[in-house]
């Protein structure tokens, strides 16, 4: 048990304290040292290169696929299509309708068709090059309005006029509400469909040992568990064949929150070639294969009382959601849970249509589901605070939730609310009351200011499956040498999800994190997890892991008091070293862990957690989705520079406070809440996934318009620490809930500066120059038809 | 395509190596010298994870042929720590969490190693300019930027 002799010494040792501390990443030092080895590093052995064929046919029928050519090819070791699947896959178990390879149909550009494995890519390429098939063309529609017209040709046979679900959710009396209110004000509103943009590119390494017909599957998953699931499915396989491990991942961002189609299709190719596949997308099939945000159009009405309260709301929300369904119908659900549980309102009625089209699938993507909604509501909240003359920060308070626990009309059950002191820190740190609408100008360049206020869910309160297993599941090993290993199935992307839970190890324990070691996402060795999505990671798995320390430590104690000849009470636990209270009996950690083992050998100890029913929603269909243990809060100051010439926004400074609870790890928290603001400017501002009939145009990262750091701004951040009496130490959501309020705070900003509401994103220097030449073509036909009818108006006054 | 001898200098030990003409330096490091810390990141040019060092200038390794490299000196992100230490940068990426998924890190810290050694206290607007070819998806570049800072002042 030799360790760092500073830090893990012998002998009387203070108690070190690890929740709070701003700590670096665990595996940062593998990252910065290029050691960290993610998919495509992994010195797993030769392997074969896998290639997918893709359709070039938006929608079609596959009359035949003739691979004989290539399957003769020297080198080449395997060719598979859709119908070497048993079934077809979806991350949602009542809707799963997509094949790995196209089977039957081709319902978007660039959908896998067929796929090869050969002994390098140049023969790979050829193969595929030599395959012929025959697809007969039907009508596509690249817009939900085409999708959804009268007689068009349904995608999906199950769902005719092409919407995936539609939602209607009513709560209170709105026409009541509206009637009762003194302006109610309806707009429309357009959100973009954007793109992960994660740096890694996608990549799976399949191995498929055929003398033990196992198969073992590296891959870049955020979900390795439900990959698991699929790849059982879609192959034909008992789930114990399958081995799944997540390495280092680049990014995901919801990318990889559903099982992917290469995933599958790689496993596919390496047990048909009897041997280990590794196939690589680029950057063009990272595009491809997509499930980010949908574009979303909005139809957004709201009454407010002339004090700014909130009497009702009516929303419409159609999103256009691709091909299939992966996510889909969670991101319809989540647009209208989302919608106005922020604040007390009256009554809310809200209409989703989650509509197919014939383009890459939507999915999840950082805030799923709620971005786009708050982006309008906020927008004409502003609106409307202006119309009334009140200040847009007095509106939101006119509006918070009073009582905590707060139950909201949805049945959400909110047991902290740090959104007061979130609006005072940004009100404050940004001069708000002084220099909003006072900012200087110059020439052509107009500077505002504006705000808006955003939360989200700490995991989803109902798992995907129920299964009636625990939401999260963590192991602790401590064995012979004195080292903790903690065992979990929680996927690190890059979150820092493996610090924040051997943190809390170190923390309930009182040990210091060397101590700890902490082994991820392997089926074959963790426990099972439902992934990294709905930020769910810090609140449930952290929860298992603080129960799971307390089991170890209760099992220490144990041992020291026994070892001690004493009862359990009468220890005082401190970490590295425990003692008898009032005494100067001692042992050290190595006494304790030596006691501890008696008997028992190695110890393993187990913490579980899963969400209190009273947080798992309503009753109503589908009330599931939105439901959370709970919920983060946040709002935003963003103040922006206009080009009156050019139409260009350049963002100067954003000021965020976010409600995360206890703040584990303050310096990651900062991190993450930086990483959300700014992807939620990339969105307001430049990124938006386009298409020419099916086709992405600009798939690629220069042309797609991620802020780089030239157009990046000071995120000054505060942390609002509102205990949440079910997180872990008091810990909510930090990785999501800002992004929602970026686009609407950019936008009311964009106003304060040049008076114009945009009421479509991004922001680009076209739209607002279009905007502007707007108002001035306006302004001149105004002043024109007022100079003509003044002359008039004389003439009838001297009749 | 046939191949010839590559001579050329990577991380201070010499090599020589048969590759191919047609073979880029990304493909030479990761899959014949074995140094993986390089990251491809997109199609070609676009994202800037492949930084290395040529002759000590940054360049992309994506869309360089390896056989340029001949007699000259490539450095990559594993060259940096030295005798069990990490770099001034290294350390600062690491205290001050300018990594994230980590995976523009080795690319992102190459760029701002070039810069520190031709300017060893850069202003903010320098130190935007000379990473302005690498994307990050994760910090917002922040904590990035304030990673660079450190390790120019030497407090890292």
């Amino acid at each position: 048990m030799k360790l760092d002799q500073v830090s893990l010494r012998h002998g009387a040792a203070p108690a070190t304290r690890s929740v709070g501390e701003r700590t670096p990443l665990v595996d940062g030092i593998d990252k910065v040292t290029g050691r960290a080895r993610y998919t495509a590093d992994l010195p797993l052995g030769p392997t074969l290169v896998g290639k997918i064929l893709r359709s070039p046919v938006a929608h079609g029928i596959i009359r035949s696929i003739d691979a004989h050519k290539a399957r003769a090819m020297a080198g080449v070791r395997a060719v598979v299509t859709g119908q070497d699947f048993v079934a077809p896959y979806g991350v949602i178990p009542i809707a799963q309708n997509e094949w790995p390879l196209a089977r039957d149909k081709v319902r978007y550009r660039g959908e896998p068709l067929v796929a090869v494995a050969a002994v390098d890519e140049a023969t790979a390429e050829a193969a595929l090059r030599a395959i012929t098939y025959d697809i007969e063309i039907l009508p596509a529609y690249f817009t939900t309005a085409d999708a959804r017209a009268e007689g068009a040709t349904p995608l999906h046979e199950s769902k005719p006029g092409n919407v995936e679900r539609k939602v209607e959710q009513d709560f209170g009396d709105v026409d009541a509400e509206f009637a009762a209110a003194d302006l109610v004000l309806e707009r429309r509103y357009e959100g973009n469909e954007v793109y992960h943009g994660q740096i890694e590119l996608d990549a799976s390494i399949a191995e498929w040992e055929p003398e033990r017909e196992r198969l073992t599957v590296h891959t870049v998953t955020q979900v390795p568990y439900y990959l698991h699931l699929m790849l059982a499915q879609t192959l034909g396989l008992d789930e114990a064949q399958i081995r799944v491990v997540k390495p280092f991942i680049g990014g995901g961002f919801g990318h990889r929150v559903e099982p992917l189609n290469f995933e599958m299709i790689t496993a596919l190719l390496a047990r048909a070639a009897n041997g280990r596949v590794k196939l690589e997308l680029t950057r063009e099939e990272t595009f491809i294969t997509h499930r980010g945000r949908p574009a979303t159009e909005m139809r957004m009405k709201i009454g407010l009382k002339a004090n700014g309260q909130i009497t009702g709301i009516d929303a419409e929300v159609v999103q256009r959601g691709g091909a299939y369904a992966g996510y889909g119908l969670v991101t319809i659900l989540y647009a209208g849970a989302l919608l106005h549980a922020i604040y007390k309102v009256g009554a809310s009625r809200f209409r989703g249509y989650r509509v197919y089209t014939n383009l890459p699938p939507c999915g999840a993507m950082r805030g799923h589901g709620a971005v786009q909604v708050r982006f309008a509501f906020e927008a004409l909240l502003d609106e409307m605070a202006e119309t009334l003359g009140l200040d847009p920060i007095a509106v939101r308070r006119a509006n918070l939730l009073t009582e905590i626990p707060y139950r909201t009309l949805n049945d959400l059950q909110v047991n902290s609310y740090g959104l007061p002191a979130c609006i005072a820190a940004v009100e404050k740190a940004s001069g708000w009351n002084e220099r909003r609408g006072k900012l200087p100008h110059r020439p052509g360049l107009r500077r505002g200011l504006g705000m808006a206020c955003s939360h989200y869910v700490s995991g989803s309160a109902k798992p995907v499956h129920w299964s009636g297993e625990p939401h999260a599941v963590i192991n602790l090993k401590l064995d012979f040498d004195g080292g903790i290993t903690v065992l979990t199935g929680a996927s690190d992307i890059g979150q820092g999800s493996s610090t924040l839970i051997t943190q809390i190890v170190a923390e309930v324990l009182l040990v210091p994190m060397q101590r700890i070691r902490l082994v991820s996402t392997d089926s074959a060795l963790t426990p099972k997890d439902n992934g990294s999505y709905s930020s769910r990671v810090s609140f449930m798995v952290g929860n298992a892991a603080l129960n799971a320390s307390k089991a170890l430590k209760r099992l220490l104690i144990e041992a020291a008091a026994r070892r001690l000849k004493v009862t359990a009470d009468e220890i005082e636990w401190a970490g590295e070293s425990c003692g008898v209270i009032g005494t100067d009996q001692m042992l050290d950690w190595a006494q304790v862990v030596q006691e501890a083992l008696v008997d028992s050998g190695t110890l393993t100890v187990k913490g579980t957690w899963s969400t209190p029913p009273e947080t798992q929603g309503g009753k109503f269909r589908g009330a599931a989705v939105g439901s959370s243990a709970g919920f983060s809060y946040g709002a935003q100051v963003v103040e922006v520079e206009v080009d009156e010439d050019t139409g260009r926004v350049a963002v100067q400074k954003v000021w965020v406070a976010h409600d995360c609870g206890r703040a584990i790890n303050p310096l990651a928290v900062e991190g993450q809440v930086q990483g959300a603001i700014w992807m939620g400017m990339g969105q307001a501002l430049s990124e938006e996934t386009q298409y020419h009939e099916g086709l992405p145009l600009r798939p690629n990262m220069l042309d797609c318009r991620i802020p780089t750091i030239v157009e990046s701004p000071p995120i000054e951040v505060f942390l609002i620490e509102s205990m949440d009496p079910l997180g872990p130490f008091g810990a909510k959501e930090a990785s999501e809930g800002g992004l929602h309020g970026f686009p609407p705070a950019l936008c009311n900003a964009i106003f304060d500066a040049i008076g114009i509401r945009l009421t479509e994103l991004p922001a680009t220097p076209d739209r607002v120059l279009e905007a502007i030449q707007a108002r001035r073509r306006d302004e001149r036909l105004r002043a024109r038809r007022a100079a003509t009818a003044a002359p008039a108006a004389a003439t009838v006054e001297v009749q | 395509m046939s191949k010839g001898l590559l001579k050329l200098n990577v991380n201070g030990r010499e090599r020589e190596d048969a590759v191919a003409g047609n073979t880029l330096l990304l493909d030479y490091l990761r899959d014949t010298a074995g140094l993986t810390g390089t990251k491809q990141g997109c199609d070609g040019g676009e994202c800037g994870a492949c930084t290395v060092l040529i002759d000590g200038e940054p360049r992309l390794a994506c869309i360089t042929l390896a056989a340029s490299c001949e007699g000259r000196a490539v450095e990559t992100i594993e060259s940096l720590a030295a005798e069990g230490r990490m770099s001034r940068l290294q350390q600062a990426f690491h205290e001050k969490l300018g990594t994230q998924c980590g995976f523009c890190t080795p690319g992102m810290i190459m760029a701002a190693e070039a810069l520190l050694r031709r300017n060893p206290n850069p202003s903010e607007a320098e130190i935007r300019e000379a990473l302005s070819g690498n994307l990050c998806r994760c910090t917002g570049y922040v904590k990035i930027i304030e990673s660079v800072q450190a390790a120019a002042g030497g407090c890292a």
